[in-house]
């Protein structure tokens, strides 16, 4: 059984109690320590500073040119934040309460409250650091709702709130390395980690410039690479995310919880063909006042404009009455899957649904959509070539953000001592679902407040031991093995490409591991990856060497780890019997088409172990007691 | 559609570069520019050739990491663009398409389309931060910031770092993208402390980084993906006058 570490007490002071009872470190001791942080995302480029201004040496990786690159600059619609300044009855409860929910109760209370308690401070630390947040005239801070509550709690910068948290996060970054705290290493990417007598002690990386391998010895190493969702190789990620530093830790013995929980988001871009890399996100924010329908006669190929009212279906508002176009993203999602499954798809492809807002510029004037929303119609214009002040937008389901990730505890620290993991990379507060606007908080607030307050109980007692550097044999262990996967790649001179294999990959994964899940599916689904997997080092093809910047080698690694993770999401949704959050089963389901979960036999967390290959399960069990599991209902 | 891209490949910085052209076939009008291009790499792949380098990762317009001339236009003939954001419906069949990394002197070429920018990241460096630790902040509500000030300093927040505005200045004037920088914090009252100081040091890292001398010509504005006005540059200018008279 896995021990959660969680504190004591009633469940409003948990943190406070574990801050009062941590142990600490003292400011001259802290120079002595190194910490490695991956990733310079909202969580890694807050931690980072945040960790620099404390007084520690840190090492800070990210595989973009700049840390400002990393993919919560994406993040459009906002953050959210109990400060109830609209007055509507927001609370830390109810938050607390929105996201446990919302989330199947399928994550830990503790985490969640935690979450929705550093919620608003947050706001004041972003603010103070320049977010120009969206403000009244009156010079007081605005907020919206967003998909899957019924408060306005989303504070947002135009349609670019990620950028500006990571932006903030990325100028502290940029002072702590002009103060000479943070070393930053852009072009890097982390291939191994480095284990010595069970401890976290350092990484192998890559030079994307140079392919120069080299060593880096730290007391601790924190993850914070972001979500995995490449897997299925069309997401809403930035291309060059990838799973593989947390895979590297995963077989070097850290767990890996709820891998199968991805959250497919309602509002994407359709795709329009074969080759097509990615999908954009639209913001959800949209679905405040666009409304969504498809035509209510199957096949219906008349234009948008051409269908009359008493033709269409607004099948969100008809099935969820009281929360409507803004039913949680699962729901969304499934339902849109559906209307599109039997037929009522739109566009070229017949694989999107409209998302129209014609009654809202009718209601509120076309000035008002613009000041709300005008950057993505730009956006979908640019994408499209449609103007959909005239004509609705299409919009189809897309993989996006990873629920699952490593399995922490209350300090966000893995099975691995002193290994984190924050951000969307560890599995924590989001249960089987995330709400919107939930991201950018977690991912900040771990890295910001409670990472650098957890730290230090590790590294109070580790600090008495010697440590090891890199000249120690492991290190050299582990280079070599980089080394020799390295050239087995470039060796194999085959038939296919990376990205022929990254397609097969993604189609395998959108039919039997997305939206809905079946037995039979996930079965065939896993005998099909190893396949893929065993074909794929039999006959890929790579150019280049690896002394140079070279693409197809950096996707050639990231697709080997993509492919082996993926068969573990498969054998997770297969092992858990039941719906929930974005987990459905086709098996578990009632009459009417909705999750039924299973309290009594799955109201755990699958942590998986590796071990040469193969996977065993262990279980943390989830106590729920403050909130009763009540059945998520939004008719 | 069928074109030809004529494609600026180099090595690296220490050796001499060349154009080399490739025909390509069956692209699709819907396909963004970046995926043709990914297309050519894997036929690339497949005859057994080296991959053409190019920088690119969140494909929606906002990372700020693609980038390149494209028939002489920073991000490709379209005004307030990215390259992600191009798609092949911009160009014509059978067209000659011309691809060019960013050209300045600050921006050394890493590899065939690709250049190192961390220049803007030592400009950032300098000052373009808040100083405020972790934990100090007040109430968020307790600074007011009128709409108008917070839209201003959003306008500018907004850019992308990509350096299209430095790329397409004749002069390979970085002054744009600071005083992007500058305006944003400059103008809210949390960032009004250090202005000066700010000011000061990061125009003096942009000259150490040898980016040249703006010259008015407004290039930058019009291939600026984001629109980002040149108006900051002036007020930029002004508050290094008001900074170096406090002095």
């Amino acid at each position: 059984m896995l021990d959660a570490k969680i504190p004591n007490g009633e469940l409003k002071s948990k943190w406070s109690t574990y801050q009062a009872e941590s142990k600490l470190l003292n400011p001259a001791n802290r120079k002595k320590v190194s910490i490695i942080v991956v990733g310079s995302g909202l969580a890694g480029a807050g931690a980072a500073a945040t960790l620099g201004e404390l007084g520690y040496n840190v090492d800070c990786f990210c595989y973009q040119d700049s840390a400002r690159r990393a993919h919560s600059v994406a993040a459009q619609g906002g953050v959210n934040a109990a400060k109830n300044y609209q007055h509507d009855g927001d609370s830390v409860w109810r938050m607390f309460y929105d996201t446990l929910k919302g989330g199947d109760f399928r994550s830990r209370e503790a985490n969640v409250y935690r979450l929705a308690e550093l919620s608003a401070p947050l706001i004041d630390h972003f603010t103070q650091q320049g977010v120009p947040f969206a403000r009244e005239y009156g010079g007081v801070l605005t907020n919206r709702s967003f998909g899957g509550v019924q408060v306005q709690r989303t504070f947002y910068a135009r349609g670019q709130t990620g950028q500006q948290l990571l932006l903030a996060a990325y100028s502290q970054l940029s002072k702590m390395v002009k103060q000479g705290n943070v070393k930053m290493h852009p072009r890097t990417e982390m291939l191994d980690l480095v284990i010595i007598d069970g401890k976290a002690k350092g990484v192998i990386t890559r030079n994307l410039e140079t392919g120069e391998l080299k060593k880096f010895m730290a007391n601790a190493v924190v993850l914070a690479t972001g979500g995995y969702s490449r897997v299925f190789r069309l997401s809403t990620l930035a291309i060059g995310c990838n799973g593989s530093a947390i895979w590297a830790a995963h077989k070097k013995g850290a767990f890996f919880a709820a891998p199968s929980f991805t959250q497919i988001h309602p509002t994407a871009l359709p795709q329009s063909s074969e080759l097509q890399s990615k999908l954009t996100l639209m913001s959800e924010s949209l679905r405040n006042d666009g409304r969504i329908w498809v035509p209510k006669k199957a096949g219906d190929s008349r234009k948008a404009n051409e269908i009359p009212e008493e033709d269409r279906d607004y099948y969100l508002e008809r099935k969820y009455p009281s929360f409507g176009n803004l039913a949680p993203r699962d729901i969304s999602s499934r339902s849109a899957k559906e209307q599109i499954d039997s037929g009522h798809g739109v566009g070229v492809l017949k694989n999107a649904v409209y998302l129209d807002f014609k009654h809202a510029i009718e209601r509120l004037g076309i000035e008002v959509i613009k000041d709300r929303y005008g950057n993505l119609f730009q956006m979908y214009e640019k994408i499209t070539g449609i103007n959909a002040y005239q004509e609705p937008m299409m919009i189809s389901p897309a993989a996006h953000f990873s629920m699952g990730g490593l399995w922490v505890d209350y300090e966000l620290m893995t099975t691995v001592p002193g290994l984190y993991a924050i951000g969307e990379c560890n599995y924590s507060d989001h249960g089987a679902n995330r709400l919107g606007a939930n991201s950018l908080l977690q991912a900040s607030i771990d890295g910001y407040f409670i990472l650098p307050n957890t730290i230090n109980n590790y590294l109070a007692d580790e600090m008495k031991y010697d440590q090891p550097d890199i000249s120690h044999d492991e290190f050299s262990k582990c280079l070599e093995e980089v080394e020799a996967r390295i050239k087995m790649l470039l060796k194999i001179d085959g038939l296919k490409t990376v990205d022929h294999y990254h397609r097969e990959l993604g189609k395998i994964m959108w039919q039997e591991c997305a939206m809905s899940r079946n037995k039979a599916g996930l079965e065939k689904a896993i005998s099909e990856i190893k396949e893929l997997k065993s074909e794929f080092w039999k006959n890929v093809k790579v150019t280049g060497s690896n002394n140079e910047l070279n693409p197809e080698l950096e996707k050639a690694l990231r697709l080997a780890d993509f492919i082996e993770l993926g068969e573990l999401m498969c054998l997770d949704a297969l092992q858990r019997e039941e719906s929930c959050g974005a987990h459905f089963r086709e098996e578990y389901q009632s009459p009417e088409g909705e999750a039924v979960r299973n309290d009594d036999e799955y109201s755990y967390v699958s942590a998986w172990e590796y071990s040469s290959g193969e996977y065993q399960l262990h279980r943390e069990e989830l106590n729920f007691e403050y909130i009763k599991p009540t059945i998520r209902s939004y008719k | 559609m069928r074109v030809t891209f004529k494609i600026w490949r180099q090595d690296n910085s220490k050796v001499d570069g060349q154009f080399v052209e490739y025909e390509l076939e069956n692209i699709s009008r819907d396909m963004s520019f970046l995926e043709a291009l990914d297309m050519l790499n894997e036929s690339l792949v497949l005859k057994g050739e080296k991959v053409i380098a190019y920088d690119y990762d969140c494909r929606e317009g906002i990372c700020g990491q693609c980038g390149v001339f494209i028939n002489g236009r920073a991000h490709g003939p379209h005004a307030n663009t990215t390259t992600c954001q191009l798609h092949m419906r911009s160009f014509s069949d059978n067209q000659v398409i011309t691809v060019e990394p960013w050209r300045a002197k600050s921006f050394p070429i890493i590899k065939d389309l690709v250049v190192d920018r961390s220049a803007l990241d030592r400009i950032v460096e300098s000052g373009g931060y808040i100083t405020a630790k972790t934990g100090t902040a007040p109430e968020a509500n307790s600074i007011l910031i009128g709409k108008e000030v917070a839209d201003l300093s959003m306008d500018s927040a907004a850019c992308i770092g990509c350096g299209a505005c430095i790329a397409t200045c004749k002069n390979a004037s970085a002054a744009l993208f600071t005083s992007a920088k500058l305006t944003h914090l400059n103008l809210l009252p949390q960032g009004k402390v250090e202005e000066g100081r700010r000011t000061l040091s990061m125009t003096k890292q942009m000259e150490l980084e040898d980016f040249g001398h703006c010259s008015f010509t407004g290039a930058c504005e019009i291939e600026c993906p984001e629109g980002i006005s040149i108006s900051n540059i002036a007020r930029m200018n002004f508050s290094l006058l008001k900074a170096k008279l406090l002095k």
